[in-house]
């Protein structure tokens, strides 16, 4: 990397060979007293997502994101370059190393800050706070459907702005004509009245010699040309001729694998190992005890995974050793009762006054609902290779979060940050699971005993018993309904708080609203899984909403968009979803048609969902989505992701139950852990609204109103209401 | 040693032979296009080609596999790296997401297309539901499996 200049906000410098890098950076060194601690350290320019012109005039992206399949390299580097006026043909992209330049300022930032408008002038004390707190916290993330609404609005499109500024000044200075009579197209600089034109790269050093500017001018959504455009992705090449590189595929001179073996009942520790009939068997290098697992090492994985089902391993008891799913439920359930009568709520929203609103209502309508525990079953098993050698530890894996992985690396195997170097990979799916920093660090404490490069492999049996759950929860509700039959009141009883805090807030318009929750602690670890609690609250919300329609004699449809009178982009995807969908219009017997909408991650996305149950298990044939994330910059790309978290949702709905039986996961593999195949895909529409909104997220925000929607379809057609997933428990008969 | 034809090139791997052509594939001959999904059958992410016929490479012990003409996705395209209609099709249609499933998903296509050119929606999902997307790209496979009938 070359030498940074200390120049403010937006950094510029040249590397060898001629090539101008932009970044947005951060100059240290102004002290508002309340953010005086959090900028630890002086001196340091810092830069957190860049762009390079090289002499060849190739523009290169260089991106803080995994990609894990949401098309986040071409994302990026279509902000930058349409800020940039950038040629297209002639833009790539690098992925980020996991360091702490690339610590991601604009994701803590908005965290923290939600996105606040702030003046100008403290914008660089802002920006600069924000991302000593991002190096502080590890902060980079791909997670939270957060990198075209924070990284591609407060970094990519700042710096390919600030890149094409400083081009057409040094242009000017150049040719010795004003800058406003220069301008920029496909990577080159024109003076019309002259006739002259150049590529960006004949100013790159004279760019360079300037202080950037400190706040270049955006495109308005008027002025894109590359924005809003399906463009192909870039790493979709090399997926089809198996070439793409994923952490499973990273090859080392002498390396070795290991197959490893986690506790049955998650928190029990080794015991005891009897490793005598695995030992001997051939290629077998070693046997390991590392207390919360075993691991053998040999020549080839195939071998390792055969030596860890020979080997005999006691673990210790531990308190849940007796726990089944029902008494799960159960506890749970105790401890909402507990809660309620000790007075003892943890509140969430209290608005008005939920339970006497409902003691003077007309009526009152309550209903339970659960779900059960689910894995993330990523298509590739969890891997990572480690080495250490001359004192550095190097890690080889595909992660959602390479830097805390380092940092966890670093702080657990007693090394220096700087002799950890995390070399992120594409990732075979993520969905929340490969932000969890267990896997890495089980390698390297592998690699720990071995002289030499080791590539550990799950099983799936280890990937699904051992995962970092979606929880399994139960949530209570009680509505009072007025004369009319709208709800006066809403009070929702639940149990496992997460995030996002507000995945439990509803968009209705309800004057008297009580939500709290339990604790409940056990065993099963949670773990974020695509777009976390919105998944299991969108779907008792709007189940609920949709038994209060019902109890009121209304439409489901009808009765929501009452609701959202207040809130236009939850009526208007109601709308373009009910329209898709036809609805109203008659169905033949057995089949319905069901409606939900939700909000996660700033995109508003309702589904149409028809569903056919003449067979017994129902069939799903048409999903119509409408999708409000502000503003789509790649339609095709953001289409993708809609269709992706509906299927997702939908196989968790359908079939998404992982049980705990004598404190152990009972599913192993995809045989009892099952998926939606491609004889059960429903065709998929997709809507896309350009609200102008803030950006949204694409790739969690499809899959919240899949359930619910497929629940109230399927009440629509034979008056049997699902309150507990997955639906694949339930007997459906139809009228 | 066991004798492997892949992708046209004879080749001797010293394995076990009840060890899963897949392992060879990729552990021995360094081919890692040929994905590890489920190591039962169940996904279809290693499915190669055994004398044209698909199998699942993750249960089928190499010494199966021993003397025939086995294709992987790294012999998909021809020898002048020219696409097969196939993985052009999948490129057309933005069909991979994370593609990690997508080798098996195309070897499945080809097959099916060279035995059927011009399949319906039954014979799509009768020759693909062994193969699991996790990223739900199913209409997509189904999109390009028909533009590549066309092709």
């Amino acid at each position: 990397m070359g030498k940074w200049t200390r120049r403010g906000f937006i950094t510029a410098g040249v590397l060898t060979g001629g090539v101008l890098a932009v970044g947005v950076g951060i100059r240290p060194g102004h002290r508002a007293p309340k953010l005086a601690d959090m900028m630890t350290e002086d001196g340091e320019t810092l830069v957190n997502v860049w762009v390079k012109i090289a002499p060849d005039n190739t523009v290169t992206a260089i991106v803080p994101h995994s990609e894990m399949g949401q098309g986040v390299f071409t994302s990026m580097a279509q902000m930058l370059a349409d800020e940039m006026d950038a040629d297209w043909d002639k833009v790539s992209f690098e992925q980020a190393p996991a360091h702490e330049e690339y610590a991601n300022y604009a994701l803590g930032r908005e965290y923290i800050m939600g996105g606040a408008n702030v003046p100008g002038f403290v914008q660089a004390t802002i920006d600069g706070a924000f991302l000593t707190l991002a190096k502080g916290m590890s902060l980079q993330i791909t997670g939270g459907s957060t990198a075209v609404r924070f990284t591609g609005e407060g970094g990519m499109r700042v710096a390919g702005a600030a890149a094409k500024e400083m081009i057409v000044r040094a242009a000017a200075r150049t040719w010795g004509v004003p800058a406003g009579e220069l301008r920029t197209e496909a990577s080159y600089v024109r003076h019309d009245a002259s006739g002259r034109s150049e590529p960006y790269a004949a100013f790159a050093v004279e760019a360079a010699k300037r202080a950037p500017p400190s706040q270049p001018k955006l495109k308005t959504r008027a002025e894109y040309k590359l924005m809003g455009q399906s463009l192909k992705r870039f790493d979709i090449p090399a997926k089809v001729d198996g070439t793409a590189e994923f952490g499973i595929d990273v090859d080392l001179p002498g390396m070795k694998y290991a197959a490893v073996m986690g506790p049955p009942v998650l928190g029990a520790t080794v015991a005891g190992v009897d490793a005598s009939a695995a030992g001997a068997m051939p290629g077998v290098v070693k046997v390991l005890n590392k207390e919360t697992f075993v691991a053998v090492v040999a020549d080839g994985y195939w071998q390792a995974q055969q030596a860890v089902n020979a080997l005999d391993v006691a673990w210790t008891a531990t308190e849940a050793d007796g726990l089944d799913q029902a008494a799960l439920f159960a506890r749970f359930r105790g401890d909402m009762d507990e809660a309620v009568a000790r007075g003892r709520e943890k509140k969430d929203v209290s608005v008005g006054d939920a339970r006497k609103a409902a003691e003077e209502a007309a009526r009152v309508y309550e209903a339970e609902y659960t779900v059960p525990y689910l894995a993330h079953a990523a298509m590739e098993p969890l891997n990572a290779t480690a080495w250490i050698h001359d004192g550095q530890l190097e890690l080889w894996s595909g992660l959602q979060n390479p830097l805390a992985v380092r940092d966890e690396l670093a702080n657990e195997l007693g090394f220096k940050k700087r002799d950890v170097t995390v070399h992120n990979t594409l990732l075979g799916g993520g969905f929340g699971r490969r932000s969890n920093p267990d896997y890495p660090l089980m390698a390297a404490r592998i690699a720990e005993e071995f002289d030499g490069p080791v590539k550990m492999i799950w099983s799936r049996e280890e990937d699904t018993t051992q995962d970092w759950y979606r929880p399994a929860v139960v949530s209570r509700f009680k509505a009072g309904l007025g004369e009319d039959g709208m709800p006066v009141s809403w009070e929702n009883q639940f149990v496992h708080k997460n995030e996002p805090v507000e995945a439990t807030h509803i968009p209705y318009k309800i004057d008297h609203q009580f939500i709290h929750y339990a604790d409940s602690p056990n065993h099963v670890r949670f773990g974020p899984w695509r777009a976390v609690d919105h998944t299991q609250h969108g779907f008792f919300i709007e189940s609920f909403i949709d038994e209060l329609a019902h109890e009121a004699g209304m439409d489901g449809y009808e009765y929501r968009r009452r609701l959202v009178a207040h809130a236009p982009r939850y009526a208007k995807v109601l709308d373009v979803a009910a329209e898709a969908a036809g609805w109203g219009r008659e169905l033949p017997r057995g089949h319905g048609l069901g409606i939900a909408v939700t909000d996660s991650f700033g995109t508003v996305v309702a589904q149409a969902v028809e569903v056919d149950c003449t067979g017994g298990q129902p069939r799903v044939l048409n999903v119509f989505a409408a999708a409000d994330p502000g503003y789509v910059v790649n339609p095709d790309g953001f289409t993708a992701q809609m269709e992706s978290g509906i299927i997702y949702g939908l196989t968790a709905a359908l079939y998404g139950e992982i049980s705990i039986e004598r404190g152990r996961v009972m599913q192993s593999n995809f045989h009892d852990y099952r998926m939606v195949r491609m004889d059960e895909a429903p065709a998929i529409t997709v809507e896309l609204i350009n609200s102008d909104a803030r950006l949204g997220g694409g790739g969690e925000p499809g899959t919240p109103p899949i359930a619910p929607a497929l629940a109230d379809a399927i009440f629509q057609a034979t008056g049997q209401r699902i309150r507990d997933l997955p639906i694949a428990n339930h007997e459906i008969g139809y009228i | 040693m066991i004798t492997l034809i892949v992708n046209g090139r004879r080749q001797e791997v010293d394995v076990d032979p009840a060890m899963p052509l897949l392992w060879a594939l990729r552990e021995q001959l360094k081919l890692t296009g040929t994905k590890f999904g489920c190591g039962i059958a169940q996904c279809g992410a290693c499915t190669v080609h055994v004398d044209g016929v698909p199998v699942r490479s993750c249960s089928t012990p190499v010494a199966a596999a021993e003397g025939a003409e086995i294709t992987t996705i790294e012999g998909v395209a021809d020898e002048d790296g020219v696409l097969h209609p196939v993985q052009e099709a999948w490129i057309e249609a933005q069909v991979p997401q994370c593609g990690y499933c997508q080798s098996g998903q195309i070897m499945a296509a080809v097959a099916l297309l060279r035995d059927n050119p011009d399949p319906t929606d039954a014979d799509i999902d009768a020759a693909m539901r062994g193969h699991i997307c996790r990223c739900g790209m199913y209409g997509r496979i189904r999109q390009a499996i028909k533009t590549a009938a066309k092709a």
